[in-house]
Parts: structure tokens; C-alpha cells; sequence
């Protein structure tokens, strides 16, 4: 029993370490892809010292002068929610790293090591009850900032956040009825074979219908462009965020990229074939290369998508949601559930 | 059930990295507080009116909207994770359709309910 609890603490201590690494470097990526896909090149300069290292000290920098900075609480503010809030945001997008898995078995000093810190049999149902519990943190910071804008753009992004959940759950729904199980660690196991590209979204060609809708969901989801009114600089200040400084606003910045890469590891798992590719079996290592390559393109193609269309008003979001992507996965559901009555 | 154990781990671990992201802004920085940085935000001027008035009752609505239809998303999680078994399975061959249908006309139902939200007009304005 000990040796399962020092390899769980183990493995949870190496994700979690990767992820605040990922986290830092994804925000440099973001201005990055930002500044090139507008032709300039983004931050270059921050290095070790002498060296420039092409801007890869960035995220360091950038945390530190955070850390750095004052740290406000407003008198108005309610002191004790001001400060659960962004916890509130952060530790449910933590949570759900657990369950992805991010590789099939290694062998490492005699031990053989699964590569998923657990393999609940209810994991996807587990990432969806996370993220429901996201919007907590965001409604909760809105209310307790005591600030007209804080307030309604607390308000307007969870009424986003939870139309887009919706579509986001049905969505899932669609792609339980092929792989018969919630459980993420099966359902990439499923996808093995035919030299590592039997992928659900090749396996099964509906799943790309499905597959567009959870993601346009899961970008709604994750308050990203087009769909970031509520936090957008120009619109109602910064929205949730507003009063918030140093830390905290980090906590919140931090949550939203995990939320990102959340995202992009599920829609990676639940379509993309996870930790599959390529002469897998033979080199297991190639497992967590392959996951990160694909986690990667999903999250290029968030940042592309951002800086290449233009936000929704509010109205037309929430109308988005509603009439098209929640009776577009029911549809889907219905379907999928027909094809496999029916065929085979 | 002894697979649940890392969401504890993880749990705790979280609460610790909030908490000393929490303690480390509240030590290392500068205590300089005055009248303007402490006041609500209001694009520089003295806020008019206090935050805590009524809100739209939209959002309300929106609300009730999503949990009847996450209650459906609730059913249907289950039944979609045993469907294909049973559809594939020798042994329920005779109630195939009577497993799909019965789904169906769940689903039916809550359409209904869907279209009568959007007459209604709640997925309107503001939305």
C-alpha cells in the first residue's frame, strides 16, 4: 500500500511540475504565435545573463515581477471570497490532469510504470464535474470584487461558461456511444492498432462532426476568443478579473490556460487516439511524445483560431449556444446512436 | 475504490500550491495602500452607486434552462456507456429497439421542452 501511495505521490508531483512548467511556456507561446501571426516576432530578449536564448526566460521574468507586485484588496471587496476565488478557479483545473493518460507502460529501474496517475472508471464523467465546478471561482470573483463591471462580467461568463457545457456534455455523450466506457485509460487502449493510427476520429468518420462541436464547445468553455467577451480588454474592462492583482490575477491566468490544455488533452484522448502513433508498442516512450505533439497542434490551432476571427457580441454567443451547438449534439446523438443500431 | 485515493492527493497538494501562491503575494510585496488603489475600479472615477443591485433576471432563467438540461445529459451518460453492449450482445437481441426507442422518446420529450424555451423567448435578447 505504501508503494502504490509513493507512486501516486510521485507521479502527481512530476505532472504537476510539468504542467505550471507547460503553463509558463504555453503563455510565451501564446505571444509568440500572437506576434507572428500579425508579423512581428513577439518576446525575443529575456535570456540567462548574457545569452538572449530567443525569449525563453519570458515566463520567468514574467512571474517574478508578478510575485512582485502589490497585491490589492479593495476595501469594498468581501475579504474572505475575494481571496477563495481564484483558489476556487485553480484547483479544479489542477485536478483533472489524474486521469489523462499520457502513455501506455514504461519500465524504469526494474519497475513497471503505467503512465496515468489513476484509471477511474468513471474519469471523463470526473473532468466534466471539474470543470462545473470552475465556474464557481469565476462567478464567485465577480460577486465578491464589489464592482459593477467585475459583477456582470462574472455573470455573463458563467451564464457562458454553463450554456457551452451543455453542448459540451451531449457532445461527450456522442463519443461514449462508440467507446462503451468512461473510462479515459480504456478508451485510449481501444485505439491501438493498425500501426498506432486507429484513432477514433478515423475508426468511426461521424466522430468529426462531434469532434467540431466539442471543440468550438470547449473554446467557449475556456472563455477563449471568439467567444471572450466577458474578459476582453476592451469590453467591460477586464471583466471577472477587474479588481484583481499580482497572485491572484496569476492564479486566474494560470487556470485558464490549464483549462486550455485540459481541453486540447481530452479532445486528444477522446478523438486523436491520446498516446497512440506510430511503432508505439516497440518504444514506449514515444507514448508521451506523441500525446505532447498532438496536445500541442490542438492548442496552435486555439491560438490561430484567436487571432484570426472576431469576438461574438454576448448576445449572439449565448444564441449561438443555445440554437445551434445544444440541438446540433442532440442531433448527433441521435444519429450516432442509429448508425450503431443499425450497422454492424 | 482504492483507485479514488489520487483525487485526494491531488486535493491537497492543489490547496497547498493555492495557498502558498496566496502567502507568498501576501510577504513579498510592497504594503503601500492609498484611497485610489483601494477604491472599486470605475475608469477613474468615484463609482456611482453600489454594486450589489438587482441583476437581470436572464441569467436566472439561463440557469434553470441548463440544469433540466444537464439533468438530461445526466441520463443519457449511463445509458450511452451501455448502449453499444447491448445493441452488439446475442443475448438482448430481441430488445434492441425497444432499448434505442425508449431512449428516444426521452429525448424526444426533452426537445420538446427545448423548442418551448426557445418560443418562449428566453434564449432571446441579451442572448
Amino acid at each position: 500500500m505504501t508503494n502504490l501511495l509513493l507512486e501516486w505521490v510521485i507521479k502527481t508531483i512530476v505532472i504537476l511540475l510539468i504542467l505550471v512548467t507547460a503553463v509558463a511556456y504555453v503563455t510565451l507561446m501564446e505571444r509568440k504565435v500572437m506576434a507572428w501571426i500579425q508579423m512581428r516576432v513577439g518576446p525575443n530578449r529575456v535570456g540567462l545573463g548574457k545569452f538572449r536564448l530567443w525569449g525563453l526566460m519570458q515566463p520567468l521574468a514574467d512571474g517574478l515581477k508578478m510575485i512582485f507586485k502589490e497585491d490589492i484588496i479593495p476595501l469594498q471587496a468581501n475579504q474572505w471570497l475575494y481571496v477563495l476565488a481564484p483558489a476556487l478557479s485553480l484547483i479544479p483545473a489542477l485536478m483533472t490532469f489524474i486521469v489523462i493518460p499520457y502513455g501506455s507502460q514504461i519500465t524504469l529501474f526494474n519497475h513497471t510504470i503505467e503512465l496515468h496517475v489513476t484509471s477511474m472508471n468513471v474519469g471523463l464523467l470526473y473532468v466534466l464535474a471539474l470543470t462545473s465546478v470552475g465556474v464557481y471561482g469565476i462567478v464567485l470573483a465577480g460577486w465578491s470584487s464589489n464592482n459593477k463591471y467585475s459583477l456582470m462580467g462574472g455573470l455573463r461568463s458563467s451564464a457562458q461558461m454553463i450554456s457551452y457545457e451543455l453542448a459540451l456534455g451531449l457532445s461527450i455523450v456522442s463519443v461514449l456511444l462508440y467507446t462503451g466506457t468512461l473510462d479515459l485509460v480504456e478508451i485510449v487502449d481501444a485505439q491501438r492498432g493498425f500501426h498506432g493510427l486507429a484513432w477514433n476520429i478515423f475508426h468511426y468518420p461521424l466522430l468529426i462532426l462531434v469532434f467540431i462541436i466539442f471543440y468550438i464547445a470547449s473554446l467557449a468553455e475556456t472563455n477563449r476568443t471568439p467567444f471572450d467577451l466577458p474578459e476582453a480588454d476592451s469590453e467591460l474592462v477586464a471583466g471577472y478579473h477587474t479588481e484583481y492583482s499580482s497572485m491572484k490575477f496569476v492564479m486566474f491566468q494560470m487556470a485558464e490556460y490549464l483549462n486550455l490544455i485540459t481541453a486540447s488533452s481530452i479532445s486528444t484522448t477522446l478523438f486523436f487516439g491520446g498516446w497512440n502513433g506510430p511503432s508505439v508498442g516497440r518504444l514506449p516512450y514515444l507514448g508521451p511524445v506523441y500525446f505532447t505533439i498532438k496536445v500541442f497542434v490542438l492548442i496552435f490551432m486555439a491560438m490561430w483560431i484567436r487571432y484570426t476571427v472576431p469576438r461574438f457580441r454576448y448576445d449572439q454567443l449565448m444564441r449561438f449556444g443555445w440554437k445551434f451547438l445544444l440541438p446540433a449534439s442532440i442531433v448527433n446523438i441521435i444519429i450516432s446512436s442509429t448508425v450503431i443500431l443499425f450497422m454492424r | 475504490m482504492v483507485n479514488y485515493v489520487p483525487v485526494l492527493l491531488i486535493l491537497i497538494i492543489a490547496i497547498g500550491m493555492a495557498a502558498v501562491i496566496i502567502i507568498l503575494s501576501r510577504f513579498a510585496k510592497k504594503r503601500r495602500p492609498t484611497h485610489e488603489k483601494l477604491m472599486p475600479y470605475e475608469c477613474g472615477v468615484e463609482p456611482v452607486g453600489t454594486a450589489r443591485e438587482r441583476q437581470s433576471v436572464k441569467f436566472y432563467l439561463v440557469a434553470m434552462a441548463f440544469l433540466l438540461f444537464d439533468i438530461e445529459a445526466v441520463f443519457l451518460v449511463p445509458w450511452a456507456v451501455v448502449f453499444r453492449g447491448v445493441v452488439q450482445s446475442q443475448v438482448y437481441r430481441h430488445l434492441k429497439f425497444v432499448f434505442y426507442g425508449e431512449m428516444m422518446v426521452f429525448m424526444v420529450v426533452l426537445f420538446v421542452g427545448l423548442v418551448y424555451v426557445w418560443r418562449k423567448g428566453i434564449l432571446e435578447w441579451n442572448r
